[in-house]
């Protein structure tokens, strides 16, 4: 056990610093320099040239990256030149509004998927099955922005009972409360579709093995059987899948969030992306690397406590 | 000898796609997907004939009503553009820089994985860490930083889809060549003499389609996506021409007066991805039939 955990920190380690390598040429190494995208594009040659030598940009690169690795790992993950401001001062605000929605995202999206993929799974090929099946598919393949804009028609326009935007800011007479339904709706429709094929996947299979047989031959209720037999089993697969989309609700929101205008941790990254604010993209990448290595590593070790072939091995 | 050779793979890729057309008529749900996808390839190949306006003029005439009206039967965007006229232009962008970057994906992604799968041992794990290091990444991060440093145009789309989908290519191809390498057929070949290269390539990659359709299908939609996305984070390609994302992002403030302006595009760029994961779903229900 604690191999695995010396192992696996290891490993976390090593991919984190193959990733900050990689992210760390394509902003510093890229087209365009570093002082340029400071300045912006009207700025004189003479002071691209100026603050280039004095923040040491002229540097070699492999040089100038150990030199930021070692300014992050003492914590100082610079300024934005967007915002103004030291990058851990914003960063924090944004992962806050982000895990709000993100969490309410999560809290929905689990029993929703047991319970839709477990329906599904439990009769293969039956209509309640297909229905569940073809539902899925169709709310995945609606990317966020369409299905913000669907959504945006009926209840903001049509009704008039939601908000369009979500500042985080009950000035506009609209309660947070309302501001977050729309972005919450989206996050769970673009991704319990997903989760409910897993799980519905995982279930059809255990539907197939000899126990459940035995359990419904011996004249066993056929929800029981499911209560007691079947989910248990079928839901060792799926947990790891289902706690990988804490990466995609954390951090890959991207969309959701500009569409609704929503102050967060996805909305921080695009318009650092947009306006080339490089430490910002930086450590907000590193973040989300970390949270991802992360979740795997929780992943592979709830699989291990949950089955217990691995765990008595 | 030949017998032997014979294997699974032999019956051609373009027979073995008609078999499974032909396949797909027993299941309703791929039969609309397919349906979907062809709607869209058609529009594309016709567009000069069927494009009633020019997709980048602008028609000022009625000034302000904007909405459906019997000359522009989708109505107009907010620079006058016809939106059925732009609609129509779209899907060839969609359907060419989508099928290509798809495309670069699958050559790079097939051949990290047979390479992987074949040899195993160190170039295994060189390919394997690499792949884990580029799928630890959000997807969107990614497209963000790439298109953001590097530009946005389609070559650069192109180059960030297969950056960041041959690892799940490769993934899966290695998985099959892993079990594929055991086949008495590879055997046979191995013990006439053929080179690796061939055995990847003739007798190895062919028996692994199945699948490799089917993701195949799922990952135009995901491409597709990925196209709509960054055209509506403002990444996509550069204006005038016609791009799904990009037209829902230039009208989307003005969704309360006239929400037709990004209501079409949206059902457009569903309407696709929904074809292609359709489709996907009615051939590997097929695929498991026989």
């Amino acid at each position: 056990m604690l191999k695995f955990f010396v192992k696996r920190f290891g490993y976390l380690l090593l991919t984190m610093l193959a990733v900050s390598l990689i992210i760390f040429t394509i902003n510093e190494y890229s087209p365009g320099q570093v002082a340029r995208k400071i300045l912006g594009p009207y700025a004189e040659e003479n002071s691209v040239r100026l603050l280039t030598i004095q923040m040491g940009l002229d540097r070699p690169l492999l040089v100038r990256y150990v030199d930021w690795l070692a300014h992050i790992l003492r914590g100082d993950l610079g300024k934005s030149t967007l915002w103004g401001a030291d990058v851990s001062s914003i960063i924090w605000d944004r992962l806050l509004n982000t895990s709000i929605i993100a969490s309410i995202a999560f809290a929905i999206i689990v029993p929703a998927s047991i319970i839709f993929g477990v329906l599904a799974g439990m009769r293969e090929s039956s209509r309640l099955d297909r229905s569940i099946s073809l539902a899925s598919i169709v709310t995945t393949s609606v990317p966020e922005f369409a299905s913000g804009v669907f959504l945006q028609s009926i209840f903001v326009i049509w009704l008039g009972l939601l908000p369009g935007t979500s500042p985080l800011d009950p000035s506009g007479g609209w309660s947070i409360a309302s501001q977050l339904v729309l972005p919450v709706a989206v996050m769970v429709l673009y991704d319990l579709g997903y989760v409910v094929r897993m799980v519905r996947a995982s279930m059809v299979e255990t539907m197939t093995r000899p126990f459940i047989r035995t359990a419904v031959l011996k004249g066993l209720d056929f929800r029981k059987v499911i209560l007691k037999h079947a989910i248990r089993n079928a839901m060792i697969g799926p947990f790891t899948v289902i706690l990988l989309q804490v990466n995609y609700l954390l951090t890959g929101v991207v969309v959701v969030e500009a569409v609704f205008g929503f102050p967060g941790f996805g909305r921080m990254m695009l318009d650092a992306a947009l306006n080339k604010d490089i430490a910002v993209i930086e450590a907000g990448s590193m973040f989300a690397v970390f949270v991802t290595v992360t979740t795997q590593i929780v992943g592979d070790f709830g699989y291990m406590l949950l089955n217990p072939r691995i765990r008595f091995a | 000898m030949a017998v032997i050779t014979a294997g699974k793979g032999q019956d051609g890729v373009l027979r073995g796609l008609l078999k499974r057309v032909a396949l797909l008529r027993e299941s309703p749900v791929g039969m609309i997907g397919a349906g979907l996808v062809l709607f869209w390839i058609l529009v594309a190949i016709f567009a000069p004939l069927i494009s009633p306006y020019d997709p980048n003029e602008n028609y000022m005439d009625d000034y302000g009503n904007w909405g459906p009206s019997a000359a522009f039967w989708l109505g107009r965007d907010n620079q006058g553009r016809d939106i059925l006229s732009r609609l129509i232009w779209g899907s060839r962008i969609v359907l060419t820089v989508g099928p290509i970057a798809t495309f670069c994906a699958y050559v790079v992604g097939c051949t990290m994985g047979l390479l992987a799968g074949y040899y195993r041992g160190w170039v295994d794990v060189v390919i394997s860490r690499i792949s884990d290091i580029i799928l630890s990444f959000p997807v969107i991060i990614l497209y963000l930083i790439i298109i953001s440093q590097f530009g946005p145009s389609a070559f650069n789309i192109i180059v960030a889809v297969t950056f960041i989908a041959s690892p799940q290519v490769s993934r899966i191809v290695r998985g099959l060549t892993l079990e594929l390498r055991e086949r008495d057929y590879v055997a046979a070949a191995k013990m006439r003499g053929e080179s690796a290269v061939y055995i990847m390539l003739v007798e190895i990659l062919p028996n692994a389609r199945g699948p490799l359709i089917v993701d195949a299908c799922l990952r135009m939609g995901y491409t597709t996506i990925a196209i709509g996305v960054l055209g509506f984070l403002g990444l996509g390609l550069p204006p005038p021409d016609p791009d799904w994302g990009g037209m829902v992002k230039d009208t989307y403030g003005m969704m309360s007066s006239d929400p037709h302006m990004s209501l079409f595009p949206c059902a457009a760029i569903s309407s696709l991805v929904v074809g292609f994961n359709l489709l996907a779903d009615g051939l590997r229900e097929i695929s498991m039939r026989d």
